[in-house]
């Protein structure tokens, strides 16, 4: 591990533990100031209703996207959140457009500078659109926009697919098929479709080994 | 007097945020710094820096919009916190709405009762935590131990990485497919996908036969763009 890597961990490390504290800090200064303790019965219920889904999503999340993005990217991205809609998908592309490979020395400074701007530019967006809410909502509530924002996910991907099958179509298609059959026969399952990224990963992995033992790849 | 639009609130949400901007400047300075000592051009960084603002102004106006909706419910300073920071309005709102759940109220009208107020700010921030948690006390190791993949055979390792990535999107994919039994509006987003990839087609035919460079680093975001004002014919044609 380099200098600067190992630098980067003990720096994420800080500032990730830091930024715990922080959040935590929102609940509890609100409680302490209004005198407003969390009623316990409801707090538990309402943990019971998230902690099992999310926390999984959450692991999940750490042990997929965590080689992707890198080690400052990572560290960055789990902070400000937006990971799948936003800060993955920007990752990728910088990496790409920068022409470096995930894993390297230079695809982690892309993908960290790239998630890092990306942080920057949305919180400055976030702010603005507080200050002009009552002037954008008639805009972005709009009927006439509803769609466009209803499909972000679908214009995101359909242009990070050409990316990836371009480049591995031999490994590409298995996850896909199975996917495709999946959503297919079970709707629902968009509800839940981070659970099913590792599911993704580990069908590409198998494939990808076996055609790579037989020299395919 | 507690009201969800509290200036006390609004002063807490901005201190966690400030923090999280400045952890973002920090490692955005740090990241720039070490790209230069590994002898990558400025002007590279540059068109990166550009490339990834314009595409995070889509999806930026997309969490806008969940400040929105959850503003009418729990007033502006929470959701401007949650959404700035950690969550993602897929997750917010399912903990909003189960903490209501819990407490008997629904999410119709404004928030007037503190200790519910304060209920639901602590379930939706102790249950977001899983993922930081993890990414903070054991990237290090998973990292190592991708090393040692990569270690033993480079062309493997970068296979490994490219079948996560496989993975992503082929579970992303499946799922736009997932309304499509439903009737004509189902396909919407599958036209929409398409339309999107035709356009990345498109502009990478643009860079490499006609060498218009500059659209290189714009490819992504027009494509997002140009196939999210494509959906709005598209939707009030198939009725969606």
């Amino acid at each position: 591990m380099s200098h600067y890597e190992q630098k980067i961990h003990r720096w994420g490390r800080i500032s990730g533990l830091l930024a715990i504290l922080m959040f935590t800090l929102y609940p509890l200064l609100l409680s302490i100031y209004f005198k407003a303790w969390p009623y316990l019965g409801a707090l538990g219920k309402g943990l019971l209703g998230v902690v099992p889904v999310f926390y999984t999503i959450g692991i999940i999340e750490a042990f997929t996207y965590g080689p992707m993005l890198g080690a400052g990217g990572s560290y960055l991205s789990f902070v400000t959140g937006n990971i799948t809609n936003l800060k993955a998908p920007c990752a990728i592309n910088a990496m790409k457009v920068a022409k470096v490979e995930p894993g390297t020395a230079e695809g982690e400074v892309i993908s960290t500078l790239a998630i890092g701007i990306s942080s920057i530019v949305t919180t400055i967006i976030l702010f603005l659109g507080m200050l002009l809410l009552s002037n954008l909502s008639p805009v972005l509530e709009s009927p006439l926009l509803a769609p466009a924002f209803a499909n972000i996910l679908p214009a995101l991907f359909g242009g990070l697919a050409v990316v990836f099958i371009s480049r591995n179509w031999k490994i590409a298609l298995g996850p896909m098929l199975f996917m495709l059959v999946l959503f297919l026969v079970q709707p629902g399952l968009a509800e839940a479709v981070s659970l099913l990224v590792p599911v993704g990963a580990v069908i590409a992995l198998v494939l990808s080994r076996i055609l790579y033992k037989r020299g395919r790849l | 007097m507690f009201h969800i639009n509290h200036p006390v609130l609004y002063g807490l949400a901005a201190l966690v945020i400030l923090y999280v901007l400045g952890q973002s400047i920090f490692f955005t300075v740090k990241a720039y710094q070490r790209a230069r000592e590994l002898g990558m051009e400025k002007s590279l960084l540059w068109s990166i820096i550009r490339g990834s603002s314009v595409f995070s102004l889509a999806p930026a106006l997309a969490i806008v919009i969940g400040i929105i909706t959850l503003s009418q419910y729990l007033g502006l300073p929470l959701p401007w916190l949650r959404l700035s920071v950690v969550g993602a309005l897929t997750y917010e709102l399912p903990a909003a709405t189960s903490a209501a759940s819990a407490l008997g109220i629904s999410m119709t009208d404004a928030l007037t009762d503190a200790r519910a107020y304060s209920t639901i700010a602590w379930v939706m921030t102790l249950g977001s935590f899983s993922g930081i948690v993890i990414i903070t006390f054991f990237l290090k190791k998973i990292e190592k131990g991708l090393m040692s993949i990569k270690s033993k055979d480079e062309k493997w390792g970068a296979i490994f990485m490219d079948s996560l990535f496989i993975g992503m999107v082929s579970a992303f994919l499946g799922m736009i497919f997932s309304k499509i039994r439903s009737g004509l509006a189902g396909w919407i987003p599958v036209f929409v996908m398409l339309f999107s990839s035709v356009l990345m087609l498109v502009f990478g035919f643009l860079v490499k036969k006609k060498q218009i460079k500059w659209l290189e680093n714009y490819a992504m975001p027009f494509s997002m763009l140009g196939a999210m004002a494509f959906s709005i014919p598209l939707t009030f044609w198939m009725g969606g």
